[in-house]
């Protein structure tokens, strides 16, 4: 039991507290490794083509967050509070471009309004290579995760407070902005932060449609690929590392406040009818997912077109990844292969993790320790982790520098970049199942680890295949870390995309972006049947009989 | 202590000196007991009382900070859990949900290496033990909460243990069902013959229940004592005040068994306080009679029923009583009193408080 909790622990702190407090001394050593103190911090303010980037990356950032939100909430409000039709249809919609990596908005936005793009009209006088690109290409990436926060906390609503305002005679904008704002403002908040950060450090948006606008993403890669200038780069790092740790904060104070709301007591609301209101936002939805679609099938079409825009015929020619670089379809078995390593043993690990943080007794210390190290990840940014690992793994004295190009670096570092959710997932999985399970086990004698085997684990069932989907997902889409970490033998897909848009190969980009998403979509298909399937069969105890 | 009750000569299970702390709050504070072989005992009390917490560092599962805990002969106090001999049921029941209300019992029984067919005979003997037989291949989630109850009870069971641990294990059901497996509780532990130990707020419970109850508050005992002992001779203001209904009425001695309360004068047991000390004279609301009083009863007095609250087979009545400076007094009367002497809202009646049903407390000290 000591034993189990000492690895999780060991694994944590080797994946996320050395290399980070390798990237913070990074950050105060000269190129060569010598201290230099803050020297490095006082010549990044001193240079303006790096210094602005910040203030471009808060630009956007705070742009694109007050779009998504807004586009959000109505839709959010759409989803739970009207009766208009079709809301199954248009939140499975809404979700799409989660499967999608972020250079794909890019890509679909580079046809759309690109030098060559068929709506470049629209644009006027515009361009869309810089922030109107980024701001476009951001809101479409992270509108889903913004939804899915806002549904949860627009659903739990309480009936009773809208029949108290009713009958105390408060009008409709009373209404909503005294009961339905209120009731949803720790999840408005916790949607501002969750946004804010995601936008601020997401590379592939601006890598491919940025253009000469430059933001701290972009620039930690300049730094570190394009100018091997690796102090500098984890000078950048640290820069991004603030505002993703403040929402960190924010955010675990929301949702700490939004939990506390609830009630046992509260009665659901039911919305009522309001055929004006529910056809207005039937409207308003069908807008967004017109649009939402239309970036993915831009980026669809864009891949089967032969030769944009002179030859529109289609064709396959773009899937032929062997015939041009970028790592070929090896990329895409590679990202197989890791996306599954990640799901089998990133699952095992935090769920065991979560396990001995939550169900075991005595070791305090090893229990606070893996709840401490599973929220860390959270507030690390994918660009800023990668970083890290190449100063932590490719350090000469490093036993574990062997792992270093390793398609189990890769693993191990998209396992530990997306544990906190998973990791959340877990916790919450085991705390509704009654603690008294292990008092039970031990009064009749039976060891811990067969009950875990034998109740623990099969009740949480679903939560583990949620969380295999979740690190599966990630695990084929991200770019952000693994695009410092990956070797000659383990390209990966998502990488691909980017070195192929990078040297011009866009269709051949969208054709990979494309496969991804395929194959994201497939898994979450079976991850649904899965669920209703099989599981609504072999565990006939969860229904009442 | 009260050391009544009890089965054996030596004692099955003793706590000796136990404390709990939590951080800084002590749950536990220096508490003794020792519980016969076979013997059915409740820990009551209000919630925060340190019960639980006392049921637990039994079990092993939350260890005492200091103290001793022998079992059988056998000093447990630092064994795991796993290492001592109990079943348990708790308030939640904790059945495993993927598995049958059989699978569930079967648990223990199949961690020993036991063979099959044993398992499963043993699983029959328990199942018709607690009257379960048709629900053997039932989930959790398919049966109501009392049959619920007894399959934890019949898992608790199934090895056979020394004792008994039940975390108010009745708690969770509705009144009806509570009641009627009450009765079926104590039936199966005296069939059993184990020893038992059960935590309960509630008094009625505790009373109808236990063959000795030790009362607890803020972390001690306040006092043990089969239950009629509990309700007629409750040691102090705080047993008075949480087992059943009580009046409270402030007084001071006046002499050898003579205390004044209010203007009135009244006979108490001669040994209760020193003369001229303030006291507390508790009565219970059934003990005030109204039968057969004449100007010469003792310890009587002309009341006025200035409410009459309608219990169902009884009445409670707010007497005002002049003698008594205002002080009410609440009094129960039968349906029949209620009939003979036409006791409705505003009737006036002598009453008489009997000597021997008064219970002094003396004020001052910590109740």
């Amino acid at each position: 039991m000591r034993g189990a909790m000492l690895a999780v622990v060991a694994l944590l702190a080797v994946g996320i507290v050395l290399p980070l407090g390798l990237l913070l001394a990074k950050a105060l050593q000269d190129n060569d490794g010598a201290f230099v103190g803050l020297a490095n911090f006082a010549r990044y303010f001193r240079t303006p083509a790096l210094a602005d980037s910040i203030g471009n990356s808060l630009f956007v950032t705070a742009i694109a967050t007050v779009i998504t939100v807004l586009l959000a909430f109505v839709f959010a409000y759409a989803l739970t509070r009207s009766r208009m039709p079709l809301r199954g249809m248009f939140r499975g919609i809404a979700l799409v471009p989660i499967l999608c990596p972020s250079l794909l908005p890019g890509i679909a936005f580079v046809y759309l309004f690109g030098n060559q793009g068929f709506l470049k009209e629209l644009l006027g006088e515009g361009v869309i290579y810089g922030p109107v690109g980024i701001v476009m290409g951001e809101v479409f990436w992270v509108f889903p995760h913004a939804l899915l926060i806002l549904t949860t906390a627009l659903a739990t609503a309480d009936a009773r407070l809208y029949e108290a305002a009713l009958s105390l005679g408060a009008g409709r904008l009373r209404t909503f902005v005294t009961v339905t704002l209120a009731g949803c403002r720790y999840g408005l908040i916790s949607t501002v932060f969750v946004v804010f950060t995601m936008v601020i450090t997401d590379f592939g948006v601006p890598k491919v449609i940025g253009g000469h606008y430059n933001v701290l993403a972009t620039d930690i890669y300049k730094q570190v690929i394009g100018q091997q200038n690796f102090s500098m780069g984890a000078v950048v790092g640290l820069l991004l590392l603030v505002p993703a740790v403040v929402a960190f904060f924010a955010d675990r104070y929301a949702q700490r406040r939004q939990v506390a709301q609830l009630s046992a007591r509260a009665v659901p609301l039911v919305p009522k009818r309001n055929p004006p209101l529910d056809w207005a936002l039937f409207g308003f939805c069908c807008v967004i997912s017109v649009l939402i679609l239309g970036v993915l099938g831009t980026a669809a079409y864009a891949s089967l077109v032969k030769m944009w825009p002179y030859d529109l015929s289609l064709s396959f020619k773009n899937y032929r990844f062997d015939l041009m670089d970028g790592g070929g379809w090896a990329s895409y078995w590679n990202s197989l292969e890791m996306a599954a390593w990640t799901a089998v043993a990133g699952t095992a690990i935090v769920f065991l993790g979560a396990y001995l943080a939550e169900k075991t007794r005595g070791f305090a210390a090893g229990r606070i320790a893996i709840q401490f190290l599973a929220m860390m990840p959270m507030a690390v940014p994918g660009l800023v982790l990668g970083l890290a690992y190449i100063f932590f793994f490719n350090h000469p004295d490093n036993p574990l520098g062997f792992l270093y190009r390793s398609i189990a670096i890769l693993v191990i570092c998209t396992i530990v970049h997306f544990y906190t959710v998973a990791h959340l997932t877990a916790v919450t999985a085991l705390k509704q199942i009654d603690p008294e399970f292990e008092s039970v086990s031990a009064s009749l004698k039976v060891p811990v680890w067969r009950t875990f085997r034998r109740v623990t684990v099969p009740v949480c069932l679903p939560a583990i295949f949620d969380i295999s989907m979740y690190l599966f997902l990630n695990a084929m889409t991200t770019v952000s870390a693994v695009v410092f970490l990956y070797g000659p033998h383990t390209m990966l897909a998502s990488v691909a995309v980017l070195n192929m848009d990078d040297a011009g190969d866009i269709a051949p980009a969208a054709a990979m972006a494309m496969m991804i998403v395929l194959t994201s979509a497939a898994v979450r298909i079976v991850h649904a049947v899965v669920t209703r399937g099989i599981l609504g069969r072999a565990q006939a105890w969860r229904s009442r009989g | 202590m009260a050391t009544a009750a009890g089965g054996a000569a030596a004692p099955y299970l003793r706590v000796e000196r136990v404390s709990k702390t939590f951080g800084s709050f002590a749950a536990l504070k220096d508490v003794s007991l020792s519980i016969g072989e076979r013997e059915f005992v409740c820990f009551l009390g209000p919630s925060g009382c340190g019960k639980t917490t006392l049921l637990r560092a039994i079990a092993g599962l939350d260890p005492q900070t200091a103290g001793r805990i022998v079992q059988g002969g056998r000093d447990i106090s630092g064994l795991p859990p796993a290492a001592r001999d109990f079943g348990i049921v708790f308030q939640s029941y904790a059945l495993f949900p993927n598995l049958t209300a059989a699978q569930n019992i079967a648990y223990g029984l199949e961690n020993r290496r036991a063979r099959r067919a044993d398992v499963q005979s043993r699983v029959r003997e328990l199942a018709e033990l607690v009257s379960l037989t048709p629900q053997l291949n039932k989930y959790p989630a398919q049966l109501s909460g009392g049959q619920q109850q007894r399959v934890a009870l019949a898992r608790a069971v199934a090895l056979s243990p020394g004792l008994l641990l039940l975390d108010e294990p009745l708690s969770a059901l509705d009144a009806r069902v509570r009641q009627h497996l009450r009765g079926e509780l104590k039936g199966l532990q005296r069939r059993l013959g184990v020893t038992t130990i059960m935590v309960t707020h509630d008094q009625e419970e505790a009373l109808t229940i236990a063959d000795r109850i030790v009362v607890m508050r803020d972390g001690v005992i306040e006092q043990t004592g089969t239950p009629r002992e509990i309700y007629d001779r409750p040691a102090t203001r705080f047993v008075a005040d949480f087992v059943g209904t009580m009046n409270f009425l402030p007084g001071t001695m006046t002499a050898q068994g003579r205390v004044r309360v209010g203007g009135l004068e009244l006979a108490c047991a001669a040994d209760a306080a020193t003369a001229g000390s303030k006291v507390t004279v508790c009565l219970r609301p059934e003990d005030v009679v109204v039968r057969g009083i004449g100007d010469a009863t003792p310890n009587s007095f002309e009341a006025r029923i200035a409410a009459a609250e309608y219990m169902g087979s009884f009445v409670r009545a707010r007497l005002a009583v002049p003698g008594l400076n205002g002080a009410g007094l609440t009094a129960d009367f039968s349906l029949n009193a209620v009939r003979d002497l036409g006791l409705g809202d505003g009737a006036t009646l002598r009453a008489a408080l009997p000597a021997e049903r008064l219970r002094i407390f003396p004020d001052g000290k910590a109740s």
